[in-house]
């Protein structure tokens, strides 16, 4: 008896305090904001640029004023520690409330962990960097947004790049890492190119283990079977020992490779990588980004980030640009929507629902089922001898609406209705370089 | 399979295990006369590594010749050998000897952990590659195929170079003998007025220079990043209790085995590669429980 009365007054004060709550919230301290990155562990490479370039945006914007004056004040969790690790302190880190929003991860697998997890806590969570195409195709989500573009569009563009750019090629083969992303790139791949050019023949396909410290076998093998086209989706330390021992024999000369993450190894690879085989970054991610690197803006904190890590930009500091200025975008939407002082969560959420902003590339949008649209920008390397490592020419940046799976489709069955007319029809820029 | 592909699948193998037999040796050595399965193995492997790395990243700044590359992966490996290896033993080890392999195997495995993060604390989570040494040697063509000089005839002429140098130092030279005296019978040795402490000191440091060359001989072929000592240990730790565990010559030939074996995969049937080394240790250990070449050891009183 007592019981119930407690339930329904608890009840009833709730209820009485939920308009109050939702019309407005405070301005607080500051923001705080929690974000999860491989610190450690072979993504790291990912990882600490990508935290690198959060701190240098985080304190840019405070420098400004914040966000309508409130500062953010950012966080770090290590990926690297394992996704046990990583709920147990995403959970206490929204439920000690030293987290608004969280943006989390660059792990497909922590991200599929998380999504379910951010929408039991019932906080905000920006997907900024993770791959799989499966998050919202399975799942209706909340609270959880991706402000960039998943593997069914990266792998599309690479494809159109590769049938514009070598529309004559007969054979290919494929080493890719021998887990998720791997074997899942390589689906979509495969199906498109299925798709799009059914007579391609598939000569091989490798998964070696992931971190695997020696591709030999497979490189002479591979001299062997002498296919056109070499795709690896392979990223890290596995690229550049792959391109390297390739580049070492020979092989980069007897085909052309497809590289979609080879834009964050090309630093690394100095004089390896070769004229003439295909780059990606996972979107519109280049630090010479032809719409971009003549704005004031994208120059300035290129040199920021030189100055403080001795590298050049890498794609996990575009999609930390952008989760960081969907962030701001979204503040300041729903504080000038709703002519408040700071949104509550709902103002918030709503102003995050068809979101654009922009990062350090394109202007990206968020659509309906809260998946981001980015373009997709891929290029040639070239040895210019203006780095001492190679750059891109015949860049294309695709349009990402028309690479992105529709609404509430599968991607594996919307690839599979592509055909080739598809690699004259897209909406593509081109630029010399 | 014709016989261009067999042979190619051959040398690809060989190069492979040559790499695998250099660091295996050293463990095994410091097994058979210690007892101790140093699990920090892996660790000395990645530092020898980077240590080459940076070394010749700095010589070949100054100008040097790339040739140079080649002494100072010897440099790396004994400055590896001494500088952590010796210590290792003198301050650690030493005093675990008599307690269980349990503690001795976790006693190594926190200092494996414990070097990890000294490796990240040197040299951040940046892969690093060098390939100076390589790159020096050039390649020669075999069926249309391109290997390099280096990992298709260097790093197997030193692996056999190895295994002789130390099957003749053990029984033909008096340190030698001295250690496999003291393997044989430690209390034995020491009434006769071996100095087992100092022997054990000596080994320890050749087999962990033998890590840091493993890790130097590495070093041209494959990205340096945290996390590469671990497979090495594992891998490593497969061909040495396979061969069992102390067993030099059954050391060679499980690398070469597994080698083998991982390259036939590749080329006829490459989902399997991965577990090919594996596969190879659980067969033969179903049937000889102490390994290939290992004997039942009769219990001491």
């Amino acid at each position: 008896m007592t019981n119930r009365f407690v339930k329904r007054t608890v009840a009833a004060m709730v209820a009485g305090a939920l308009p109050v709550m939702a019309i407005a919230a405070d301005k607080p301290e500051s923001l705080n904001v929690g974000m999860t990155t491989f610190l450690t562990g072979p993504a790291s490479v990912f990882g600490v640029p990508a935290r690198n370039a959060a701190e240098i945006l985080v304190e840019n914007i405070n420098a400004e004023g914040g966000i309508n004056g409130v500062p953010i004040d950012i966080t770090f969790i290590d990926e690297g520690a394992g996704a046990e690790a990583l709920t147990s302190e995403y959970r206490r880190m929204v439920e000690s409330g030293s987290a608004e929003v969280m943006l989390a991860s660059i792990s497909s697998g922590n991200c599929q962990t998380i999504a379910p997890l951010a929408e039991d806590l019932q906080v905000p969570n920006l997907m900024w960097d993770c791959g799989t195409q499966r998050i919202f195709e399975e799942n209706d989500y909340q609270y959880v947004f991706r402000t960039q573009a998943n593997a069914t569009p990266e792998m599309l563009a690479t494809v159109l790049y590769l049938l514009k750019t070598n529309p004559d090629f007969k054979t290919i083969a494929v080493v890719n890492q021998d887990y998720a992303w791997g074997r899942d790139s390589w689906d979509i791949f495969s199906t498109a190119l299925k798709a799009m050019k059914p007579d391609v023949e598939v000569l091989a396909e490798f998964f070696p283990k992931f971190g695997s410290p020696d591709f030999s076998t497979e490189i002479s093998r591979l001299q062997a079977l002498q296919p056109d086209v070499i795709l690896s989706t392979s990223w890290g330390g596995d690229l550049d020992t792959f391109v390297q021992q390739a580049s070492q024999r020979g092989l980069l000369n007897s085909s052309t490779f497809v590289l979609p993450l080879a834009e964050s190894s090309l630093e690394r690879l100095g004089s390896a990588l070769t004229d003439g085989h295909i780059v990606g970054g996972r979107g519109d991610h280049y630090f010479l980004h032809p719409d971009r690197r003549d704005d004031e803006d994208f120059q300035a904190f290129m040199s920021q980030y030189e100055e403080k890590t001795g590298e050049v930009s890498v794609y996990p500091v575009f999609h930390a640009s952008q989760a960081i200025a969907a962030l701001t975008a979204a503040y300041d939407k729903a504080i000038e929507d709703n002519g408040v002082d700071w949104p509550s969560e709902d103002q918030l959420l709503a102003a995050l629902e068809g979101l654009t902003f922009q990062g350090l590339g394109r202007e990206v949008t968020i659509r309906e089922d809260n998946q981001g649209i980015e373009d997709q920008l891929l290029g040639t390397s070239v040895q210019t001898g203006d780095y001492p490592f190679a750059t891109m020419e015949n860049i294309m940046i695709f349009d990402g609406d028309e690479l992105t799976t529709p609404v509430g489709e599968n991607s594996l069955e919307w690839v599979q209705t592509l055909d080739a007319s598809m690699v004259e029809s897209v909406t593509v820029d081109q630029y010399d370089n | 399979m014709n016989l261009a592909i067999f042979l190619l699948a051959l040398f690809d193998g060989v190069a492979y295990a040559a790499l695998v037999f250099i660091v295996a040796l050293g463990l095994t050595l410091i097994f058979g006369v210690m007892r101790i399965l140093n699990v920090a193995h892996g660790s000395l492997y990645a530092i020898g590594a980077y240590t080459t790395v940076t070394l010749t990243g700095w010589v070949l700044a100054l100008g040097f010749a790339p040739i140079l590359a080649f002494p100072l992966m010897l440099v790396s490996a004994v400055l590896v050998g001494v500088l952590i290896g010796g210590p290792l033993e003198y301050f650690l080890l030493r005093r675990i000897y008599d307690k269980s392999e349990v503690l001795q195997l976790l006693v190594t495995f926190a200092v494996f952990m414990i070097l990890e993060d000294v490796q990240r604390l040197v040299w951040g989570t940046r892969p690093y590659f060098d390939s100076s040494a390589l790159q020096a040697l050039g390649n020669i063509s075999v069926f249309g195929v391109t290997y390099t000089v280096y990992q298709l005839i260097l790093l197997p002429l030193i692996a056999v170079t190895l295994l002789l140098g130390m099957r003749f130092f053990l029984r033909h030279t008096l340190t030698g003998k001295l250690i496999t005296a003291t393997t044989e019978d430690r209390e034995a040795a020491q009434s006769i007025g071996v100095d087992a402490d100092k022997v054990f000191l000596f080994t320890f440091i050749i087999g962990a220079v033998l890590a840091g060359l493993g890790g130097a001989l590495a070093s041209p072929t494959t990205s340096i990043l945290p996390g590469m000592g671990a497979d090495m240990i594992v891998l490593s730790f497969a061909v040495v209790a396979t061969a069992g565990l102390g067993q030099i010559e059954g050391a060679a030939l499980t690398a070469l085995m597994i080698g083998l074996g991982r390259s036939f995969a590749v080329y006829l049937y490459p989902e399997f590669s991965v577990l090919v080394p594996y596969l190879i240790m659980v067969v033969v250990l179903l049937v000889r429980p102490e390994g290939l070449f290992g004997t039942p050891s009769a219990r001491k009183i």
